[in-house]
């Protein structure tokens, strides 16, 4: 496999998100009605499905990785459409912070057409920094923050140690699955779980989880024979 | 469909377009239903020189906001899905629809995802030249406000605000005037809820939360959150002595004060338990010196088929009186036209 990151690899981690997501939706909506509204998988299946259909609609290749398209076309300018597209149909809180992610690794991304791994890590850092700016949480919060700055850490890390791009993705989302399991003892500090105060502890955050979904979708679009993800593992 | 949902829809992702199709049908006289995006706006909207309303929120709440605009209240309100707030698209696209050149006052409930998205909305409206103010409404008492939660939950006061705010704007007052308004009201208005039983989203298909044949959950949001406790269900004056002292103690009111006493009901409950409730939270007040000089008793602000209520306090003064008093012609609430 390639050691960059392109616009193409950016297309099959959506649709991978997209369907990890779907496959998700009522397990990501029950960890949501414990602690939250239920709402949050059935937002965010909405949201991927409309970005998956504006990959189709720019022409993307239906699977990833086989299509001898090319993957001319900048990375950045792809994100901002994802980001866009997110902002204006999940709604939630999960709306403008997944949207603020995207947009923001975009900006990161600038027009470059191939990452690498350094790169890449330095573009979800941006994007990571963006969620914490629109959201104002912190680690420990009970939130997507959660899985993504270890995951971000994860990433940075074995950036810095040459790792290859597989190795680092599948690194951070083992980094994202551990943060997420380490919400279920945290009292919520953000959001509508806040409300419960310590009634909130004991249950995995709906956002935290998605978050590891989509960590685990980039390690499995871009880094072939990671596991997949499965519900309540 | 869910096993064991009833509704009167067709499919679960069909009912919120569905609705504002009934909407602009039923009342296209006085409104206009805009689709992608989605909002409501006055027939008549943008009014020149007039501050215009903008509020918007999860559907599931009905008739709040959509019900609240016309003539001495909204300009336009923004669904979103059910119990999920709108989106910056649809809010920037209602606030330029409105805006007659005097600017836009965004009244958004606090709630993290409301807050975020009226925010990203308010920047985008800001950057072609709109002026926006956005004013967050807080007053349920439930929630504890501190550093460690997202603050309290923004109920009852909302509709208060609307009305109120929406008569000053058609006074032709300016948006700081109109803004202070709504902080105005917010900084005197404080509720809560009871919930007896929950309620079922359309696309999740079953309840919320479990409550038992014999339980209340005390202090429950409009989106069926968890409130203070969950007990077993008592007399109704035994809930309004709960739920008026929580709110009279925190604000706090005090014997001599005027009050607006709003009763509302969860959407679920009928009209007759929501009178059995006023008569006890009358009673009640007048028994600490508080007199009720103005009332509204329906379900105004509603979490789709919750059984429950709120209790919303307004503290009044001659100046929010006159507002309260003035004509409004929406489809939720009318007078004086």
């Amino acid at each position: 496999m390639s050691e960059t990151v392109t616009q193409e690899d950016v297309g099959a981690w959506m649709r991978a998100f997209a369907k990890a997501v779907a496959a998700n939706r009522e397990y990501l909506t029950d960890l949501d009605a414990a602690i939250g509204d239920a709402d949050h998988g059935s937002n965010m299946d909405r949201g991927m499905k409309a970005v998956v259909g504006k990959l189709d609609a720019l022409g993307e290749p239906e699977e990833s990785g086989e299509s001898a398209a090319g993957a001319a076309g900048a990375v950045g300018a792809l994100l901002k459409t994802v980001g866009m597209t997110l902002v204006s149909t999940v709604g939630g809180a999960a709306g403008p912070l997944y949207g603020t992610l995207f947009l923001d690794m975009g900006k990161a991304a600038g027009g470059a057409e191939e990452l690498t791994v350094a790169r890449w890590a330095a573009v979800l850092k941006a994007g990571v920094e963006g969620v914490q700016a629109r959201g104002k949480a912190e680690l420990g919060d009970k939130t997507m923050i959660d899985a993504l700055v270890p995951a971000t850490e994860a990433l940075r890390v074995a950036a810095l140690s040459g790792r290859s791009l597989a190795d680092a993705l599948q690194g951070a989302a083992a980094a994202a699955e551990q943060g997420m399991k380490a919400t279920i003892p945290l009292v919520a500090r953000k959001g509508r779980a806040s409300y419960l105060g310590e009634r909130s502890a004991g249950h995995q955050d709906p956002g935290a989880t998605s978050s590891w979904l989509l960590m685990q979708a980039a390690a499995e679009a871009l880094a072939p024979g990671a596991p997949s993800a499965r519900p309540g593992t | 469909m869910g096993a064991g949902m009833k509704k009167l829809i067709n499919r679960p992702e069909d009912a919120v377009r569905e609705a504002l199709e009934g909407v602009a049908t039923a009342h296209g006289d006085r409104l206009r239903v805009h689709s992608g995006p989605n909002y409501i706006v006055r027939a008549d909207a943008p009014v020149r020189g007039k501050v215009a309303l903008v509020s918007g929120g999860g559907s599931g709440h009905e008739p709040m906001h959509g019900g609240f605009v016309g003539l001495g209240m909204l300009d336009a309100a923004c669904p979103g899905e059910v119990f999920t707030c709108p989106t910056p698209d649809q809010m920037l696209a209602a606030t330029k629809a409105v805006d007659g050149g005097a600017g836009v006052l965004h009244i958004v409930k606090n709630y993290t995802g409301d807050v975020m998205n009226f925010e990203m909305a308010a920047e985008l409206a800001q950057d072609e030249g709109i002026a926006v103010e956005p004013v967050v409404i807080d007053d349920d008492v439930a929630v504890k406000d501190s550093l460690y939660t997202a603050g309290r939950r923004g109920v009852g006061a909302t509709v208060l605000a609307e009305k109120i705010c929406g008569a000053a704007a058609e006074q032709r007052r300016p948006l700081a005037e109109v803004a202070g308004l709504c902080r105005k009201v917010n900084a005197n208005a404080r509720s809560m809820g009871v919930a007896l039983t929950s309620c079922t989203v359309p696309m999740a298909g079953k309840p919320t939360f479990e409550l038992g044949a014999d339980e209340m959950e005390v202090g429950v949001g409009i989106h069926g959150e968890p409130g203070r406790e969950r007990r077993a269900l008592a007399p109704a004056h035994e809930i309004v002595e709960e739920l008026a002292s929580a709110i009279l103690d925190d604000l706090p009111f005090t014997r001599g004060d005027e009050v607006l006493a709003f009763v509302n009901g969860m959407g679920g409950t009928p009209l007759m338990e929501l009178y059995v409730v006023y008569n006890e939270l009358h009673k009640l007040l007048g028994g600490r010196g508080i007199s009720v000089t103005r009332n509204l008793v329906g379900s105004y602000i509603t979490a789709l088929d919750m059984a429950g209520c709120s209790i919303t306090l307004l503290r009044l003064d001659d100046e929010l009186t006159a507002l309260w008093d003035a004509p409004v012609n929406t489809t939720g609430l009318r007078w004086g036209v």
